[in-house]
């Protein structure tokens, strides 16, 4: 009976073997390596690391992936040792940058020409001539619009600038059809500080004076950012100060909502036919990001996500991992993952749930800096300004705060004196 | 028990408090007077998916350098303690200048993240510390007069809000209270208002995070008093009844002096607890209205990215000290006490 067990599993592992020698056609690197993967949870990066999994696995000498949420509170902490908790951890534009502040990814120059004969220019995100990580994937918040509603209410077309939405939303609104027809995230902390940046780089602001880490967002451009964001506000959810993406996301499908200010990762699964009703999905349109003040530019951020690999571990591990993550970025990711993020590889096909992230980037919108201090000027916005959302404080004195608050942290992180 | 005794016997657990906390508390005070170094900048050119534009990144070499010269950081003394985050003296001293009378005064303090974290906390602290002192008390004094049979379901119901898990308990009352939720939207619908919600008010909010402070710690000063209400002498109640007294005289001259060694230890405890609330602030979602040190200390140490230990490590003192500060009152009150019964 033992023996058959043996028999039987041999068998069996030889036939997987080879199923998966033939399946193996990618360039994997070098065998018996060290592949273990950090990144978030979402399903453009569960399919890119399960790709690097399927092509590489077998030879690998172990292979593991770790996606979870707020992995950037972590990811220093895991990168620090000597050897790495991780060899490759997927990032953002922001996440980079803290990796980098510690020093703790390598550049990928010799490992791009070795393993990325797919790869695209556009996709190498180089600094200094050095390549750091390899873009996969884009982002950006864009507008989300319920043309059956904004029809109803007598509103021509899709809202372009924030002045148009504040009027549709308006007549939605004197139309008896919702009491609160914008949705946003502006929860405490993060969200409202990103949501100021959309509008504060729509009204052409620069959140450091030229060339220093000297704040610059007391200015005409702050104060015009938050009247165009105060405009929008009368017309959410009263509780929009703990409204995050999950929240504005949960209200859209529940039919709550005629036009949102939303992230375009969310775009497929607000589009897709599970969590809401017909009505919803078939009458959701996404488009731009509003433009602001009279401006030309979107009121958004782009983002990539993108591969990095980690400083501190062997040679061979960050080849193997490098190898492993290229080895799925190719036209076959496409095939059964085509509407699942705004790619950057070779052979996607843009499809509705990438129109507004695509509009959006058409439009000049700007990326979300890759500035080592940036991060304490996030925290300051999301904390300092919800008094001005609040109603309890002037958009000044916010902004002043901001400053002050700002100072105070990038003067304990050494960046100013 | 002979000193030497003593010694021996405590030491299992001296050693384990000097290595879990002291030492630790040492770390965190010494890393709070210290801060990073200063950062040597690069500007360089960045391309990626959408162009390429100057960026300024951190030399890494030379910072590694500084790192390995210094490997605390810069020497800061006090300096984090008084800055704008924390007591923010020179902020207070301004707002002094500037202000036309107290009002004023306050407003400007209000400015100021610690002084506004403090404010909530006290307030927190000074309602949720007596109200369940009280309200303690009498479930135990309810729970000791049922008949006996329905003692022990009246308590597993008494203990039930402690048995919640504080996240989950917080987390479910949040959605209970929400624009959306069952009480959220039956308030809206009685006061006829829709812009009437909990979490946009701050008053409302406080008001919900003390009620839920008593419900969740409510039950440890109930267990804590109906464990001594089994040790009331029944010689000194007979006595009184034959005196008689009422029901209501007794309860304050025999039974609330018998339980006054629980009360200060119930209040000692609930104190330290309270000046550090924390979960029911993250779960309400109530940072717009309501931040404790507590909270302070994890957005120093998660939401920069990269920590801003001084900071937090400052705030971590501030909070001990704080703590200190509200327990010495009843600390004195038991030493005295102490000290009359055993002379």
């Amino acid at each position: 009976m033992f023996l058959k067990k043996v028999v039987v599993a041999g068998a069996m592992s030889a036939l997987l073997g080879t199923a998966a020698y033939a399946d193996a056609n990618a360039n994997c690197g070098p065998d018996g390596a060290s592949v273990r993967i950090l990144g978030s949870d979402f399903p453009a990066i569960q399919a890119v690391a399960g790709a690097a999994e399927a092509n590489c696995a077998s030879g690998a000498g172990e292979f593991t992936i770790n996606l979870r949420d707020n992995t950037r509170d972590m990811m220093n902490q895991a990168l620090t040792p000597n050897p790495a908790e991780y060899t490759s951890v997927i990032v953002a534009n922001s996440t980079l940058t803290q990796l980098m502040n510690d020093d703790l990814v390598r550049p990928l120059n010799d490992l791009v020409e070795k393993y990325g004969q797919n790869l695209q220019p556009s996709q190498l995100i180089t600094i200094d001539g050095n390549v750091m990580a390899v873009a996969f994937m884009a982002n950006s918040q864009h507008l989300f619009s319920r043309t059956d509603i904004l029809e109803q209410a007598g509103v021509d077309g899709i809202p372009s600038s924030v002045e148009e939405m504040v009027a549709a939303a308006e007549k939605i609104r004197a139309a008896g059809i919702m009491e609160y027809p914008i949705a946003m995230n502006m929860k405490v902390g993060w969200n409202v500080g990103e949501v100021f940046n959309l509008f504060f780089f729509a009204n052409g602001g620069e959140l450091f004076k030229p060339g220093t880490a000297e704040p610059n967002v007391n200015s005409p451009a702050g104060v015009a950012a938050l009247n165009s964001i105060k405009s929008l506000l009368e017309y959410t959810h009263p509780d929009f100060l703990s409204h995050a993406s999950n929240e504005t996301q949960a209200l859209w499908e529940a039919g709550q909502a005629a036009m949102a200010i939303m992230w375009g990762s969310r775009g497929g699964a607000v589009l897709d036919d599970e969590g809401s009703t017909a009505e919803v999905t078939e009458n959701t349109v996404l488009s731009a990001a509003p433009t602001a003040g009279g401006g030309s530019i979107p009121a958004a951020t782009l983002w990539w996500d993108g591969i990095t690999i980690a400083k501190n571990i062997p040679d061979a591990d960050a080849e193997a991992s490098f190898a492993a993550l290229v080895s799925g970025l190719n036209a076959d990711l496409m095939v059964e993952n085509n509407d699942k993020a705004i790619w950057l590889i070779d052979g996607f096909q843009p499809g509705p749930a990438a129109a507004g992230v695509s509009a959006t980037a058409a439009g000049g919108a700007k990326p979300y800096p890759m500035i080592p201090y940036i991060n304490f000027m996030h925290n300051a916005l999301g904390s300092e300004l919800v008094d001005f959302y609040k109603g309890t404080e002037s958009a000044e004195d916010a902004l002043a705060d901001v400053e002050a608050a700002y100072v105070t942290a990038a003067k304990e992180a050494g960046f100013l004196n | 028990m002979k000193h030497r005794t003593f010694f021996w016997f405590i030491l299992p657990t001296l050693s384990a408090m000097i290595l879990f906390i002291a030492l630790p508390i040492v770390s965190v005070l010494i890393q709070s007077l210290f801060v990073e170094h200063e950062q040597v900048l690069v500007v360089s050119e960045s391309c990626g998916p959408f162009g390429c534009t100057p960026t300024t990144s951190i030399d890494a070499e030379a910072t590694a350098a500084l790192r390995e010269a210094q490997p605390l950081g810069r020497f800061n003394g006090l300096g984090t303690y008084f800055d704008r985050s924390h007591l923010a003296t020179a902020e207070v001293a301004e707002i002094w200048r500037e202000s036309n009378g107290l009002k004023s005064f306050f407003n400007g303090l209000m400015d100021l993240k610690f002084y506004k974290a403090l404010i909530f906390t006290l307030t927190y602290t000074f309602i949720v510390t007596p109200a369940v002192l009280v309200f303690g008390l009498a479930v135990a004094v309810g729970v000791n007069n049922l008949p006996r049979a329905m003692r022990g379901v009246a308590i597993f119901i008494s203990l039930l809000p402690f048995l919640v898990a504080t996240i989950v308990g917080s987390m479910i009352l949040s959605w209970m209270l929400d624009g959306e939720g069952i009480i959220g939207a039956t308030l809206q619908n009685i006061f006829n208002d829709p812009n009437l919600t909990i979490k946009s008010s701050t008053p409302l909010m406080w008001i919900a995070l003390i009620i839920y402070g008593i419900w969740h710690t409510l039950p440890f000063s109930f267990i804590t008093f109906y464990a001594g209400l089994q040790t009331v002498p029944q010689d000194t109640l007979e006595a009184a009844r034959v005196d008689g007294a009422s029901k209501w005289q007794t309860m304050i001259s025999v039974v609330v002096p018998h339980l006054m060694p629980l009360v200060s230890f119930v209040t000692l405890m609930l104190l330290m607890d309270n000046f550090r609330v924390f979960e029911p602030i993250v779960s309400f979602q109530a940072e717009a209205h309501a931040q404790s040190l507590s909270t302070f200390i994890l957005s120093d140490l998660r939401e920069a990215g990269n920590p801003l230990y001084a900071s937090a490590g400052a705030t971590s003192i501030l909070t001990i000290i704080g703590v200190a500060i509200l327990l010495t009152p009843v600390v004195i009150r038991t030493w005295r006490d102490f000290n009359a019964t055993s002379h």
